[in-house]
């Protein structure tokens, strides 16, 4: 069973993400659950969203010290959800900033160095910036696909499955620069 | 056909597959999605958004007297608000198959209290079900209906956020038709008055126990035979984790879990050494168990408040493992959104330093700082009544700087009899309607005020001013919230006036229209003294001293440039 945690703040696009992870998981054959929270969180609050597969999935929740994977969509949240990851677990953080409000207003301070932080605390650490490479390709909206193209190459799934559920799921007009932003995340050469 | 969706969109599909034919609701986290999805079936499912639950609950019960399918779905404070039908309709029994869905909020994501509605079962006296997951969720709705019918009785389906919310592979089944039988009237069933309920109850205690036998046998209520040495009895999503922590032990798993299945319990606790009970929220199982003499574990190891989880239950039983920790981190509350037409309103009444009593929607949210806008929030169109009372109880001390604050669908749902009772008993009080064209929170959903149905139809828009004026309010005004200056002055003006008022601030919700270019700050005009921040929006944050825009979150509300002395905050 593989447990992945994805977690950022409301309005990165998360919940598009765990869909398609989710259904690639489906398309590869295994049983999937996946779990998220509606709601007042989702008007600019921290958001999680947890995807379980494996041949037989039970629980949708994914609780403390057991995520093999943790996808955060921001730094601040990736220090929040690391509670959620195995301690040999594998952490991908996309090297992004967004300041919660009580910290725009100057009540607290943002915390400093985080990635140094996750290094020295998690066994394995990928940083990206899903923001510049997102921008580079001329949408920032597409930040969430390139880091779920990151995601994708520690998970068992054949790339042409990812493409034909990015296919079924992102709307027409957005189709190619998704696909675009997907493989920027998961190069044909790694 | 295999589907991945939620538990929702899986009551959704079992009540399509039933032949149900009318489903009402009012939308709540979280149970909104499963209407939303029902409307998919719009050709075969008569379906709307009631004003309220109650509302809810009575249409449909009026389509089941004519032995029509019908569904009702609400989240779990919703079922107060219909409880009162709810109980008579647990005496008039369900001539067409009769659905009532909870989706109860333990760990209350986006509720003001953690009640467990299965006690609602317990206390009307009406068959319960349980699913575990999305596919059991489609079976139960649907086994839901014939239950109902078989044994004339409306069935709880109670839901929890879990299930609600999480996805799971489902195998979908073609729609069986139930055409409504003939409508017959028969007083006795159905003219509650005492003569004829007095009959009806000793039919509903009859009834308890015919289902207490049909629950012993009943296929979902199921053991699985493991080591025996701990036996744990579960439902709902506790099952789920209860499975993934003690993957070795024996579980009874109980679907119908009111009536309970006694002699299957029995059976069950006499196999096994130690009986283990895992439930969230209220010992509910637990308490009738040991009713029935046998000894459990229960409360005293799993928490009692909050949601559970895999984690949460291993630690219960004192074996988790080394997580990782955190240090102390800034919170990331929610917050109203860029451009959110109820910030103009939430900031002048911060500004004039009104006492205001709120009430349920994304508007709460005003409550937070920087805005702190708001001192209570009690349960839908409360606002009102509070804020009435507090007149009542200060008198001068408050009249002139107290507000009540409500949304629009709120309104509507139960805010027009508040109104009317200022009104009728002489009160003063100032209600500030937040009309967005939108049941926002939820999901944007349509309403009266909207001029659209559920299913997509064109209707009359009620417009909130003939409402309120229908009720006996003379004063009655519109404001644009995004104009602050005005929204200032008619609230300042009419808070003193010594009669009841309403202020209509219409705009609709940020996130339904398309965003103006965003604004800028000029460094060089910006003094940094943080005034653009008391309004919360979370464009701007201040940078080396400097207020800054994000240019991909800012809506080009123009607040923040009204707000500025400095003329420093431009239009692109
Ligand atoms: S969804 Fe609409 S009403 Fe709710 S906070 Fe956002 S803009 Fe305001
Ligand atoms: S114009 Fe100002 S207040 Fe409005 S959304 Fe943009 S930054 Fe926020």
């Amino acid at each position: 069973m593989t447990k992945i945690v994805i977690c950022g703040v409301g309005g990165q696009g998360i919940i598009l993400a765990s869909d398609i992870l989710s259904l690639a998981a489906m398309e590869a054959g295994y049983d999937v659950k996946k779990s998220e929270v509606h709601g007042m969180a989702q008007r600019g609050g921290s958001v999680i969203s947890n995807c379980i597969f494996g041949k037989k999935v039970y629980s949708p929740l994914i609780g403390f010290g057991e995520g093999d994977i943790l996808l955060a969509f921001e730094k601040l949240e990736a220090l929040r959800g690391l509670p959620y990851l195995k301690k040999d677990g594998t952490m991908i953080v996309n090297d992004y900033e967004w300041p919660p409000l009580t910290v725009a207003s100057g009540d607290v301070v943002y915390p400093e160095n985080t990635i140094e932080t996750l290094k020295d605390k998690v066994k394995k650490l990928v940083s990206v910036d899903g923001v510049k490479i997102a921008m580079d390709l001329g949408n920032i909206r597409t930040t969430n696909v390139v880091l779920l193209g990151v995601l994708a190459r520690f998970l068992p799934f054949k790339r042409e499955s990812w493409l034909s559920v990015i296919e079924r799921r992102v709307p027409g007009k957005t189709l190619e620069i998704n696909k675009t932003a997907f493989l920027s995340g998961f190069p044909s050469e790694v | 056909m295999r589907e991945f969706i939620s538990g929702n969109e899986a009551v959704a599909r079992g009540a399509y597959e039933a032949g149900c034919r009318v489903a009402c609701a009012y939308p709540g986290t979280p149970s909104s999605e499963i209407l939303e999805n029902i409307a998919k079936y719009k050709d075969k499912i008569y379906c709307e958004w009631s004003t309220n639950e109650k509302v809810a609950m009575e249409v449909t019960s009026g389509a089941v007297f004519a032995g029509a399918r019908s569904l009702v779905a609400m989240k779990h404070v919703g079922l107060n608000v219909a409880a009162d039908p709810l109980f008579s309709m647990a005496y008039i029994g369900a001539t067409g198959g009769f659905v009532i869905v909870s989706a109860d909020d333990p760990g209350m994501h986006s509720s003001q209290n953690e009640q467990d509605n299965r006690n609602y079962a317990r206390a009307a006296k009406i068959a319960m079900l349980e699913p575990s997951d999305s596919e059991e969720a489609r079976l139960l709705t649907k086994l839901g209906f014939d239950i109902s019918e078989q044994f004339d009785t409306p069935v709880l389906l109670r839901l929890t956020t879990r299930i609600s919310h999480s996805y799971g592979i489902v195998n979908t089944e073609k729609r069986e038709e139930h055409p409504p039988k003939t409508y017959n009237k028969d007083i006795k069933k159905r003219l509650i008055l005492p003569a004829h309920a007095r009959v009806r109850h000793i039919f509903v205690e009859e009834r308890l126990e015919k289902l207490r036998e049909y629950s012993n046998g009943f296929f979902l209520n199921k053991i699985e035979w493991g080591d025996k040495d701990v036996g744990i009895i579960t439902s709902g999503i506790s099952y789920q984790y209860v499975k993934e922590v003690f993957p070795e032990a024996s579980v009874l798993k109980l679907s119908l879990t009111w009536p309970l299945p006694d002699k299957l319990i029995r059976e069950f606790a006499n196999n096994v050494k130690e009986v283990i009970v895992v439930e969230e929220n209220d010992p509910f199982l637990e308490s009738e168990i040991r009713a029935m003499g046998i000894k459990v574990v229960g409360k005293e190891k799993v928490p009692l408040t909050g949601e559970l989880d895999p984690y949460i239950l291993k630690r219960a039983f004192g074996f988790s493992e080394e997580i990782h920790s955190t240090r102390s981190i800034p919170s990331r509350p929610p917050v109203l959104c860029a451009g959110c037409s109820h910030r103009g309103v939430f900031y002048c009444i911060s500004k004039l330093k009104l006492t205001a009593t709120g009430d349920i929607g994304c508007y709460t949210l005003g409550a937070l700082p920087p805005l702190n806008a708001l001192d209570t929030c009690v349960c839908m169109g409360a606002s009102i009544g509070n804020s009435f009372g507090l007149e009542l109880a200060l008198g001068d001390e408050i009249r002139d700087r107290l507000v009540a604050v409500i949304g629009d669908s709120t309104f509507f749902h139960s805010g027009i009899t508040g109104l009317i009772d200022i009104v009728y008993n002489r009160g003063t009080s100032t209600v500030i309607i937040l009309d967005n064209f939108t049941t926002a929170m939820t999901g944007h959903q349509e309403h009266p005020g909207t001029g659209k149905t559920l299913m997509g139809e064109g209707t009359r828009k009620i417009a909130l001013e003939d409402i309120a004026r229908a009720c006996g309010v003379e004063n009655v005004y519109v404001v644009d919230p995004y104009n602050l200056k005005e929204t200032e002055e008619v609230i300042k003006r009419e808070v003193k006036r010594r009669e009841p008022s309403v202020i209509i601030a219409r705009r609709p919700c940020a996130l339904r229209v398309k965003p103006e270019p965003p604004l800028r700050v000029i460094p060089e005009k910006c003094t940094g003294c943080k005034l653009c921040l008391r309004l919360g929006c979370p464009a701007i944050s201040m940078k080396d001293d400097k207020a800054v825009i994000d240019k991909y979150l800012c809506n080009g509300c123009g607040m923040c440039k009204q707000v500025c002395l400095k003329d420093a905050i431009v239009n692109e």
